[in-house]
Protein backbone atom coordinates (compact mmCIF):
# COMPACT_ATOMS: atom_id res chain seq x y z
CA UNK A 1 0.00 0.00 0.00
CA UNK A 2 1.48 3.22 -1.00
CA UNK A 3 1.05 6.30 1.32
CA UNK A 4 0.78 9.84 -0.68
CA UNK A 5 0.94 12.76 1.81
CA UNK A 6 -1.74 15.12 0.35
CA UNK A 7 -2.42 18.21 2.72
CA UNK A 8 -1.53 19.91 6.30
CA UNK A 9 -5.11 19.77 8.38
CA UNK A 10 -5.23 23.20 8.38
CA UNK A 11 -5.17 23.42 4.73
CA UNK A 12 -9.02 21.31 4.67
CA UNK A 13 -11.25 23.30 6.77
CA UNK A 14 -14.21 21.52 8.44
CA UNK A 15 -16.93 21.04 6.03
CA UNK A 16 -14.25 21.74 3.11
CA UNK A 17 -12.61 19.16 1.03
CA UNK A 18 -9.25 19.27 -1.53
CA UNK A 19 -9.41 17.62 -4.74
CA UNK A 20 -5.31 16.05 -5.08
CA UNK A 21 -3.76 13.87 -8.11
CA UNK A 22 -2.55 10.23 -6.97
CA UNK A 23 -0.77 8.58 -9.53
CA UNK A 24 -3.47 10.05 -12.57
CA UNK A 25 -6.50 9.89 -10.10
CA UNK A 26 -8.91 12.58 -9.24
CA UNK A 27 -9.35 11.84 -5.51
CA UNK A 28 -11.08 14.23 -2.90
CA UNK A 29 -10.41 14.57 0.24
CA UNK A 30 -13.51 15.61 3.05
CA UNK A 31 -12.81 17.11 6.20
CA UNK A 32 -16.37 16.53 8.77
CA UNK A 33 -15.15 17.51 12.07
CA UNK A 34 -11.77 16.58 12.51
CA UNK A 35 -12.37 13.26 10.52
CA UNK A 36 -10.95 12.73 7.06
CA UNK A 37 -12.27 10.94 4.48
CA UNK A 38 -10.98 10.10 0.48
CA UNK A 39 -13.25 9.11 -2.10
CA UNK A 40 -12.70 8.74 -5.86
CA UNK A 41 -13.66 11.99 -7.23
CA UNK A 42 -16.06 11.09 -10.00
CA UNK A 43 -19.98 9.95 -9.44
CA UNK A 44 -20.23 6.03 -10.50
CA UNK A 45 -23.55 7.59 -12.09
CA UNK A 46 -22.37 9.69 -15.33
CA UNK A 47 -18.97 11.21 -13.61
CA UNK A 48 -19.85 14.10 -11.86
CA UNK A 49 -17.27 15.63 -9.88
CA UNK A 50 -18.01 14.86 -5.97
CA UNK A 51 -16.26 17.75 -4.44
CA UNK A 52 -19.12 19.56 -5.58
CA UNK A 53 -21.48 17.41 -4.08
CA UNK A 54 -23.80 18.75 -1.26
CA UNK A 55 -22.33 17.39 2.20
CA UNK A 56 -25.45 16.50 3.60
CA UNK A 57 -26.58 15.00 7.02
CA UNK A 58 -29.06 11.42 7.35
CA UNK A 59 -32.32 12.13 8.04
CA UNK A 60 -34.91 9.53 9.21
CA UNK A 61 -38.28 9.57 10.35
CA UNK A 62 -39.77 7.44 13.04
CA UNK A 63 -43.09 8.98 12.97
CA UNK A 64 -45.15 11.57 11.19
CA UNK A 65 -43.70 14.74 12.03
CA UNK A 66 -40.41 13.58 13.89
CA UNK A 67 -37.14 13.97 12.17
CA UNK A 68 -34.00 13.21 13.19
CA UNK A 69 -30.82 14.46 11.80
CA UNK A 70 -27.92 11.93 12.06
CA UNK A 71 -24.45 12.02 10.62
CA UNK A 72 -24.17 15.81 9.90
CA UNK A 73 -21.84 16.31 6.84
CA UNK A 74 -21.18 12.64 6.42
CA UNK A 75 -23.62 11.86 3.36
CA UNK A 76 -23.07 13.03 -0.26
CA UNK A 77 -25.78 14.43 -2.41
CA UNK A 78 -23.94 14.14 -6.39
CA UNK A 79 -23.89 18.03 -7.73
CA UNK A 80 -25.74 16.47 -10.80
CA UNK A 81 -28.85 14.11 -10.46
CA UNK A 82 -28.58 13.56 -6.39
CA UNK A 83 -27.50 10.00 -5.84
CA UNK A 84 -26.61 10.09 -2.58
CA UNK A 85 -23.46 8.64 -0.54
CA UNK A 86 -21.39 7.53 2.85
CA UNK A 87 -18.72 9.41 2.84
CA UNK A 88 -17.11 6.82 5.35
CA UNK A 89 -17.16 4.24 2.62
CA UNK A 90 -18.56 5.29 -0.33
CA UNK A 91 -21.54 3.42 -0.28
CA UNK A 92 -24.82 4.29 -2.02
CA UNK A 93 -27.99 4.67 0.45
CA UNK A 94 -30.15 4.16 -3.07
CA UNK A 95 -28.75 0.93 -4.11
CA UNK A 96 -26.30 -0.43 -2.13
CA UNK A 97 -25.89 -3.81 -4.03
CA UNK A 98 -24.77 -2.33 -7.27
CA UNK A 99 -23.55 1.23 -6.92
CA UNK A 100 -20.25 2.35 -4.83
CA UNK A 101 -17.99 5.10 -4.57
CA UNK A 102 -14.59 3.75 -4.55
CA UNK A 103 -13.08 4.99 -0.99
CA UNK A 104 -9.32 4.93 0.39
CA UNK A 105 -8.39 4.91 4.03
CA UNK A 106 -7.14 7.82 5.46
CA UNK A 107 -4.96 8.95 8.42
CA UNK A 108 -3.56 11.72 10.28
CA UNK A 109 -0.34 11.38 11.51
CA UNK A 110 1.71 14.84 13.33
CA UNK A 111 4.91 15.66 11.22
CA UNK A 112 7.18 14.32 13.91
CA UNK A 113 5.85 10.80 13.33
CA UNK A 114 5.88 11.22 9.92
CA UNK A 115 9.82 11.69 9.44
CA UNK A 116 10.24 8.63 11.75
CA UNK A 117 8.44 6.86 9.71
CA UNK A 118 10.65 7.19 6.72
CA UNK A 119 12.64 4.25 6.02
CA UNK A 120 16.78 4.95 7.39
CA UNK A 121 19.34 5.45 4.95
CA UNK A 122 22.73 4.02 5.81
CA UNK A 123 24.88 7.08 5.80
CA UNK A 124 24.64 9.87 8.67
CA UNK A 125 25.19 13.07 7.74
CA UNK A 126 25.59 16.09 10.33
CA UNK A 127 22.18 16.58 11.88
CA UNK A 128 20.43 20.38 12.78
CA UNK A 129 17.34 20.11 15.12
CA UNK A 130 14.10 20.36 13.16
CA UNK A 131 10.72 20.66 14.60
CA UNK A 132 7.69 19.78 12.67
CA UNK A 133 4.72 21.18 14.11
CA UNK A 134 2.12 20.68 12.22
CA UNK A 135 -0.08 17.36 11.19
CA UNK A 136 -0.75 16.04 7.68
CA UNK A 137 -3.71 13.83 5.93
CA UNK A 138 -2.15 10.85 4.57
CA UNK A 139 -4.25 8.72 1.66
CA UNK A 140 -3.65 5.19 1.36
CA UNK A 141 -3.79 3.70 -1.90
CA UNK B 1 -26.67 -7.34 -12.03
CA UNK B 2 -24.36 -8.22 -8.83
CA UNK B 3 -21.32 -6.39 -9.34
CA UNK B 4 -20.87 -3.60 -7.50
CA UNK B 5 -19.98 -0.52 -9.94
CA UNK B 6 -17.06 1.69 -8.33
CA UNK B 7 -16.58 3.64 -11.23
CA UNK B 8 -18.20 5.32 -14.31
CA UNK B 9 -19.56 2.03 -16.22
CA UNK B 10 -18.70 1.81 -20.37
CA UNK B 11 -15.51 3.75 -19.30
CA UNK B 12 -13.55 2.16 -22.64
CA UNK B 13 -16.06 3.94 -24.82
CA UNK B 14 -15.53 7.12 -23.35
CA UNK B 15 -12.27 7.88 -25.46
CA UNK B 16 -14.51 6.83 -28.67
CA UNK B 17 -16.95 9.12 -27.63
CA UNK B 18 -14.50 11.91 -26.76
CA UNK B 19 -12.78 11.88 -30.03
CA UNK B 20 -16.17 12.07 -31.31
CA UNK B 21 -17.03 15.73 -32.42
CA UNK B 22 -20.38 16.32 -31.00
CA UNK B 23 -23.63 17.87 -31.98
CA UNK B 24 -25.77 18.87 -28.52
CA UNK B 25 -28.96 19.84 -29.28
CA UNK B 26 -30.25 21.25 -25.92
CA UNK B 27 -28.34 23.60 -24.27
CA UNK B 28 -29.80 26.06 -22.06
CA UNK B 29 -27.77 29.73 -21.80
CA UNK B 30 -29.41 32.12 -19.15
CA UNK B 31 -29.60 35.62 -18.78
CA UNK B 32 -27.39 37.50 -16.34
CA UNK B 33 -29.88 39.73 -15.20
CA UNK B 34 -33.15 40.71 -16.65
CA UNK B 35 -31.86 43.98 -17.69
CA UNK B 36 -29.39 41.93 -20.03
CA UNK B 37 -33.01 41.98 -22.33
CA UNK B 38 -32.65 46.20 -22.10
CA UNK B 39 -31.28 46.69 -25.11
CA UNK B 40 -33.65 44.96 -26.96
CA UNK B 41 -36.36 45.71 -25.35
CA UNK B 42 -38.52 49.13 -26.01
CA UNK B 43 -38.73 51.49 -22.39
CA UNK B 44 -42.63 50.38 -22.77
CA UNK B 45 -42.00 46.97 -21.98
CA UNK B 46 -38.65 47.48 -19.96
CA UNK B 47 -41.45 49.54 -17.89
CA UNK B 48 -43.97 46.99 -17.99
CA UNK B 49 -41.46 44.21 -17.07
CA UNK B 50 -40.71 46.35 -14.00
CA UNK B 51 -44.05 47.49 -12.64
CA UNK B 52 -46.24 44.54 -13.62
CA UNK B 53 -43.56 41.65 -13.76
CA UNK B 54 -44.30 38.70 -15.96
CA UNK B 55 -46.95 35.93 -15.80
CA UNK B 56 -47.29 32.66 -17.25
CA UNK B 57 -50.11 30.84 -17.39
CA UNK B 58 -50.02 29.62 -13.68
CA UNK B 59 -51.34 30.00 -10.34
CA UNK B 60 -47.53 30.94 -9.29
CA UNK B 61 -45.21 34.21 -10.09
CA UNK B 62 -41.62 33.93 -9.48
CA UNK B 63 -41.44 30.68 -8.56
CA UNK B 64 -42.16 27.37 -10.49
CA UNK B 65 -45.18 25.17 -9.10
CA UNK B 66 -43.29 22.27 -7.97
CA UNK B 67 -39.93 22.36 -6.33
CA UNK B 68 -37.43 21.60 -7.98
CA UNK B 69 -34.26 19.45 -6.62
CA UNK B 70 -32.00 21.73 -6.80
CA UNK B 71 -31.99 25.60 -6.75
CA UNK B 72 -33.22 27.00 -10.29
CA UNK B 73 -33.37 23.65 -11.53
CA UNK B 74 -29.15 23.35 -11.88
CA UNK B 75 -26.31 21.23 -11.65
CA UNK B 76 -24.84 22.53 -8.53
CA UNK B 77 -21.27 22.60 -9.95
CA UNK B 78 -22.62 25.02 -12.90
CA UNK B 79 -22.57 28.15 -10.86
CA UNK B 80 -19.90 30.46 -12.83
CA UNK B 81 -17.48 31.82 -10.54
CA UNK B 82 -17.80 34.91 -11.87
CA UNK B 83 -21.56 35.13 -10.57
CA UNK B 84 -24.46 34.94 -12.12
CA UNK B 85 -26.94 32.01 -12.74
CA UNK B 86 -25.67 28.54 -14.54
CA UNK B 87 -25.83 29.25 -18.02
CA UNK B 88 -25.70 33.07 -17.94
CA UNK B 89 -21.41 32.80 -18.49
CA UNK B 90 -20.11 31.99 -21.86
CA UNK B 91 -16.45 31.58 -20.62
CA UNK B 92 -17.24 29.26 -17.64
CA UNK B 93 -19.97 27.56 -20.39
CA UNK B 94 -16.95 26.49 -22.61
CA UNK B 95 -14.80 25.85 -20.04
CA UNK B 96 -17.15 23.16 -17.85
CA UNK B 97 -19.03 21.57 -21.07
CA UNK B 98 -18.59 23.43 -24.87
CA UNK B 99 -14.52 22.34 -24.97
CA UNK B 100 -14.53 19.42 -22.65
CA UNK B 101 -16.89 17.52 -24.89
CA UNK B 102 -15.52 18.55 -28.04
CA UNK B 103 -19.20 20.60 -28.49
CA UNK B 104 -19.16 20.99 -32.28
CA UNK B 105 -22.27 22.82 -32.44
CA UNK B 106 -24.20 23.53 -29.58
CA UNK B 107 -28.14 24.40 -30.30
CA UNK B 108 -29.26 27.02 -27.79
CA UNK B 109 -32.65 26.19 -25.70
CA UNK B 110 -34.28 29.59 -24.22
CA UNK B 111 -36.33 29.32 -21.12
CA UNK B 112 -35.62 32.58 -19.08
CA UNK B 113 -39.04 34.29 -19.17
CA UNK B 114 -40.73 31.80 -20.72
CA UNK B 115 -42.20 33.87 -23.38
CA UNK B 116 -44.13 30.85 -25.09
CA UNK B 117 -46.27 31.28 -22.30
CA UNK B 118 -46.94 34.70 -21.23
CA UNK B 119 -50.53 35.73 -20.49
CA UNK B 120 -50.00 39.44 -22.08
CA UNK B 121 -49.86 38.55 -25.40
CA UNK B 122 -48.57 41.73 -26.44
CA UNK B 123 -45.88 41.57 -23.50
CA UNK B 124 -44.88 38.13 -25.26
CA UNK B 125 -44.44 39.29 -28.17
CA UNK B 126 -41.84 42.25 -27.60
CA UNK B 127 -39.89 39.60 -25.11
CA UNK B 128 -39.92 36.97 -27.93
CA UNK B 129 -38.72 39.34 -29.97
CA UNK B 130 -35.68 40.88 -27.51
CA UNK B 131 -34.89 36.58 -26.12
CA UNK B 132 -34.08 36.40 -29.92
CA UNK B 133 -32.14 39.30 -30.74
CA UNK B 134 -30.11 38.61 -27.22
CA UNK B 135 -29.45 34.56 -28.52
CA UNK B 136 -27.38 36.15 -31.25
CA UNK B 137 -25.75 39.14 -29.79
CA UNK B 138 -24.67 37.66 -26.15
CA UNK B 139 -24.33 34.03 -27.79
CA UNK B 140 -24.07 33.08 -31.40
CA UNK B 141 -22.17 35.76 -32.04
CA UNK B 142 -19.95 35.12 -29.42
CA UNK B 143 -19.18 31.28 -30.38
CA UNK B 144 -19.68 30.28 -33.60
CA UNK B 145 -20.05 26.90 -32.42
CA UNK B 146 -23.56 27.94 -30.59
CA UNK B 147 -26.89 28.22 -32.71
CA UNK B 148 -29.81 30.39 -31.92
CA UNK B 149 -33.50 28.96 -32.47
CA UNK B 150 -36.64 31.44 -33.15
CA UNK B 151 -38.76 31.53 -29.82
CA UNK B 152 -42.51 32.15 -30.69
CA UNK B 153 -45.39 31.90 -28.56
CA UNK B 154 -47.83 29.90 -30.79
CA UNK B 155 -51.10 31.17 -29.86
CA UNK B 156 -50.61 34.57 -30.61
CA UNK B 157 -49.77 33.18 -34.20
CA UNK B 158 -49.86 36.51 -36.12
CA UNK B 159 -47.41 37.85 -33.44
CA UNK B 160 -45.51 34.32 -33.87
CA UNK B 161 -45.56 34.74 -38.11
CA UNK B 162 -43.78 38.30 -38.16
CA UNK B 163 -40.98 37.33 -35.77
CA UNK B 164 -40.57 33.75 -37.77
CA UNK B 165 -40.04 36.47 -40.96
CA UNK B 166 -37.87 39.16 -39.20
CA UNK B 167 -35.52 36.07 -38.02
CA UNK B 168 -35.54 33.84 -40.93
CA UNK B 169 -34.40 37.48 -42.65
CA UNK B 170 -30.78 37.47 -41.17
CA UNK B 171 -30.67 33.54 -41.66
CA UNK B 172 -29.02 33.07 -38.57
CA UNK B 173 -31.20 30.76 -36.98
CA UNK B 174 -31.58 27.19 -37.31
CA UNK B 175 -35.21 26.59 -36.10
CA UNK B 176 -38.28 27.73 -34.84
CA UNK B 177 -39.53 27.03 -31.12
CA UNK B 178 -42.82 26.50 -29.63
CA UNK B 179 -44.13 24.84 -26.81
CA UNK B 180 -45.71 21.57 -26.19
CA UNK B 181 -48.54 23.56 -23.67
CA UNK B 182 -50.55 26.02 -25.85
CA UNK B 183 -53.72 26.48 -25.58
CA UNK B 184 -55.03 24.10 -27.85
CA UNK B 185 -53.30 20.62 -28.51
CA UNK B 186 -50.22 21.23 -31.02
CA UNK B 187 -52.54 19.74 -34.19
CA UNK B 188 -55.00 22.32 -34.37
CA UNK B 189 -55.59 24.08 -37.18
CA UNK B 190 -54.82 27.73 -35.78
CA UNK B 191 -51.39 26.68 -35.39
CA UNK B 192 -51.27 25.43 -39.03
CA UNK B 193 -49.69 28.53 -40.64
CA UNK B 194 -46.95 28.19 -38.26
CA UNK B 195 -46.12 24.77 -40.00
CA UNK B 196 -46.39 26.15 -43.42
CA UNK B 197 -44.45 28.87 -42.61
CA UNK B 198 -41.88 26.56 -41.24
CA UNK B 199 -42.17 24.15 -44.22
CA UNK B 200 -41.22 27.21 -46.31
CA UNK B 201 -38.38 28.77 -44.80
CA UNK B 202 -37.24 24.77 -44.25
CA UNK B 203 -36.63 25.36 -40.70
CA UNK B 204 -37.38 22.41 -38.14
CA UNK B 205 -39.70 23.09 -35.85
CA UNK B 206 -37.95 22.55 -32.16
CA UNK B 207 -40.53 21.54 -29.64
CA UNK B 208 -38.94 21.37 -25.90
CA UNK B 209 -40.69 20.17 -22.86
CA UNK B 210 -42.15 22.70 -20.52
CA UNK B 211 -44.86 25.72 -20.12
CA UNK B 212 -47.83 26.81 -18.79
CA UNK B 213 -50.68 26.23 -21.35
CA UNK B 214 -53.11 27.07 -18.52
CA UNK B 215 -54.35 23.38 -17.86
CA UNK B 216 -52.88 20.89 -15.59
CA UNK B 217 -50.10 19.17 -16.89
CA UNK B 218 -51.08 16.00 -17.16
CA UNK B 219 -54.47 14.37 -18.57
CA UNK B 220 -55.49 13.35 -15.26
CA UNK B 221 -54.94 16.69 -13.20
CA UNK B 222 -52.57 18.23 -11.12
CA UNK B 223 -49.50 15.87 -9.68
CA UNK B 224 -48.63 16.46 -5.80
CA UNK B 225 -44.85 16.37 -6.46
CA UNK B 226 -41.98 17.48 -8.74
CA UNK B 227 -41.24 13.51 -8.85
CA UNK B 228 -44.42 13.19 -10.07
CA UNK B 229 -44.83 15.88 -12.06
CA UNK B 230 -41.49 15.12 -13.86
CA UNK B 231 -43.27 12.57 -15.43
CA UNK B 232 -45.65 14.26 -17.33
CA UNK B 233 -43.15 15.91 -19.77
CA UNK B 234 -42.85 12.80 -21.57
CA UNK B 235 -47.03 12.32 -21.42
CA UNK B 236 -47.15 15.44 -22.75
CA UNK B 237 -45.01 15.18 -25.45
CA UNK B 238 -46.97 11.77 -26.39
CA UNK B 239 -50.09 13.66 -26.46
CA UNK B 240 -48.50 15.83 -28.72
CA UNK B 241 -47.41 13.61 -30.85
CA UNK B 242 -50.64 12.08 -31.33
CA UNK B 243 -52.17 15.48 -32.06
CA UNK B 244 -49.68 16.08 -34.36
CA UNK B 245 -50.40 13.32 -36.51
CA UNK B 246 -53.96 11.89 -36.50
CA UNK B 247 -54.49 15.75 -36.59
CA UNK B 248 -53.16 15.64 -40.23
CA UNK B 249 -49.93 17.82 -40.04
CA UNK B 250 -47.05 15.90 -41.20
CA UNK B 251 -49.70 15.05 -44.18
CA UNK B 252 -50.74 18.27 -45.17
CA UNK B 253 -46.72 19.86 -44.85
CA UNK B 254 -44.76 16.87 -46.19
CA UNK B 255 -41.70 18.34 -45.64
CA UNK B 256 -41.72 19.74 -42.45
CA UNK B 257 -39.55 18.51 -39.93
CA UNK B 258 -40.21 18.20 -36.34
CA UNK B 259 -37.62 17.83 -33.29
CA UNK B 260 -38.69 16.81 -29.61
CA UNK B 261 -36.65 18.08 -26.94
CA UNK B 262 -36.26 16.58 -23.91
CA UNK B 263 -39.09 14.38 -23.94
CA UNK B 264 -36.88 11.38 -23.74
CA UNK B 265 -37.39 8.33 -26.25
CA UNK B 266 -38.56 5.48 -24.36
CA UNK B 267 -42.25 6.03 -24.70
CA UNK B 268 -42.20 6.80 -28.44
CA UNK B 269 -42.45 2.74 -29.75
CA UNK B 270 -45.89 2.01 -27.82
CA UNK B 271 -47.35 5.10 -28.94
CA UNK B 272 -46.58 4.21 -32.93
CA UNK B 273 -47.87 1.02 -31.83
CA UNK B 274 -50.87 1.51 -30.67
CA UNK B 275 -51.58 4.40 -32.98
CA UNK B 276 -51.29 2.20 -35.90
CA UNK B 277 -53.63 -0.29 -33.96
CA UNK B 278 -56.61 1.91 -33.58
CA UNK B 279 -55.66 3.70 -37.32
CA UNK B 280 -55.71 0.02 -38.35
CA UNK B 281 -59.62 -0.02 -37.11
CA UNK B 282 -61.14 3.56 -37.42
CA UNK B 283 -59.09 4.92 -40.10
CA UNK B 284 -62.45 5.72 -41.47
CA UNK B 285 -62.79 8.54 -38.76
CA UNK B 286 -59.26 10.31 -40.02
CA UNK B 287 -59.63 9.62 -43.80
CA UNK B 288 -57.52 12.62 -44.41
CA UNK B 289 -54.41 10.44 -42.85
CA UNK B 290 -53.16 8.22 -46.10
CA UNK B 291 -50.20 5.90 -44.31
CA UNK B 292 -49.83 4.46 -40.89
CA UNK B 293 -49.44 6.82 -38.22
CA UNK B 294 -45.92 5.74 -37.25
CA UNK B 295 -44.63 6.31 -40.68
CA UNK B 296 -45.22 9.72 -40.43
CA UNK B 297 -43.14 9.33 -37.04
CA UNK B 298 -40.16 7.79 -38.74
CA UNK B 299 -40.06 10.25 -41.61
CA UNK B 300 -41.21 13.80 -39.70
CA UNK B 301 -40.20 13.54 -36.41
CA UNK B 302 -36.69 13.03 -34.36
CA UNK B 303 -36.03 13.14 -30.48
CA UNK B 304 -33.49 14.49 -28.18
CA UNK B 305 -32.10 11.57 -26.15
CA UNK B 306 -31.96 13.38 -22.96
CA UNK B 307 -32.99 12.61 -20.19
CA UNK B 308 -32.22 9.01 -21.41
CA UNK B 309 -33.98 6.24 -19.80
CA UNK B 310 -31.88 3.97 -17.20
CA UNK B 311 -33.50 0.76 -17.16
CA UNK B 312 -32.34 -1.82 -14.86
CA UNK B 313 -30.78 -4.15 -17.43
CA UNK B 314 -28.82 -2.29 -19.80
CA UNK B 315 -30.19 -4.65 -22.67
CA UNK B 316 -33.66 -3.42 -22.52
CA UNK B 317 -31.81 0.13 -23.11
CA UNK B 318 -30.72 -1.22 -26.30
CA UNK B 319 -34.36 -2.65 -27.45
CA UNK B 320 -35.75 0.83 -26.75
CA UNK B 321 -33.15 2.40 -29.20
CA UNK B 322 -33.64 0.05 -31.57
CA UNK B 323 -37.67 0.38 -31.23
CA UNK B 324 -37.77 3.67 -32.10
CA UNK B 325 -34.45 4.05 -34.84
CA UNK B 326 -30.70 5.01 -34.65
CA UNK B 327 -31.76 7.38 -37.32
CA UNK B 328 -34.37 9.29 -35.30
CA UNK B 329 -32.15 9.83 -31.88
CA UNK B 330 -30.33 13.25 -31.45
CA UNK B 331 -27.90 13.51 -28.67
CA UNK B 332 -28.34 16.51 -26.13
CA UNK B 333 -26.98 17.35 -22.52
CA UNK B 334 -29.65 20.04 -20.94
CA UNK B 335 -26.62 21.70 -19.63
CA UNK B 336 -26.53 23.10 -16.98
CA UNK B 337 -29.62 21.42 -15.60
CA UNK B 338 -29.56 18.99 -12.99
CA UNK B 339 -30.30 16.22 -14.92
CA UNK B 340 -27.85 16.70 -17.75
CA UNK B 341 -26.45 13.63 -19.86
CA UNK B 342 -22.38 12.92 -19.83
CA UNK B 343 -21.83 12.37 -23.03
CA UNK B 344 -19.37 10.09 -22.26
CA UNK B 345 -21.68 7.82 -19.83
CA UNK B 346 -24.96 8.12 -20.51
CA UNK B 347 -25.99 5.68 -23.01
CA UNK B 348 -25.05 2.60 -20.77
CA UNK B 349 -25.42 0.17 -23.57
CA UNK B 350 -22.91 -0.70 -25.95
CA UNK B 351 -23.43 1.01 -29.41
CA UNK B 352 -21.11 1.02 -32.39
CA UNK B 353 -19.30 3.36 -33.75
CA UNK B 354 -21.40 3.75 -36.47
CA UNK B 355 -24.50 4.28 -34.31
CA UNK B 356 -22.62 6.50 -31.69
CA UNK B 357 -21.64 8.91 -35.18
CA UNK B 358 -25.18 9.36 -36.11
CA UNK B 359 -26.71 9.67 -32.88
CA UNK B 360 -24.20 12.02 -31.47
CA UNK B 361 -23.55 14.09 -34.94
CA UNK B 362 -24.58 12.94 -37.88
CA UNK B 363 -28.61 12.54 -37.65
CA UNK B 364 -28.33 16.79 -35.99
CA UNK B 365 -25.78 17.72 -38.66
CA UNK B 366 -28.87 16.38 -41.43
CA UNK B 367 -32.03 17.75 -39.05
CA UNK B 368 -30.64 21.11 -39.39
CA UNK B 369 -28.67 21.52 -42.09
CA UNK B 370 -25.01 22.66 -39.66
Amino acid sequence: MARHVVARTSEIPPGGNKVVDIEGRDIVVFHVNGVFFALLNRCPHEGAPLDKAACVARLTSPEPGVYNRSRVGEMLRCPWHGWEFDMRDGQSWFDPKRFKVRSYPVVVESGEELVEGMAKGPYVAETFPVVVEDSYVIVET
Amino acid sequence: MSDVIDRPILEKEATAATRLRIVDCDIHPSLHSRADLNEFLPKRWQEHLKTYGDHLRTPYIGTTPYPRSSPIICRRDAWPPTGGPPGSDLAFMRKQHLDPYDVEFGILQVLDLFIFSQQNLEFGAAIQRAINEWQLAFWAHRDPRLRASILVGQDDTVAALAEIDRCARTGEYIQINISPRANEPLGRRRYWPIYERAQELGLPLGIHVGGYGGHAPTGGGWPSYYCEEHQSNAHTMAAQLASLVIEGVPERFPALKIVFIEGGFGWIASAMWRMDQHFARFRSEVPHLKRRPSEYVKEHFWFTTQPIDEPDEAKHLRQLIEWVGIERLLFSSDYPHWDYDDARFAFKTPLTEVERKKIFSTNARAVYKL
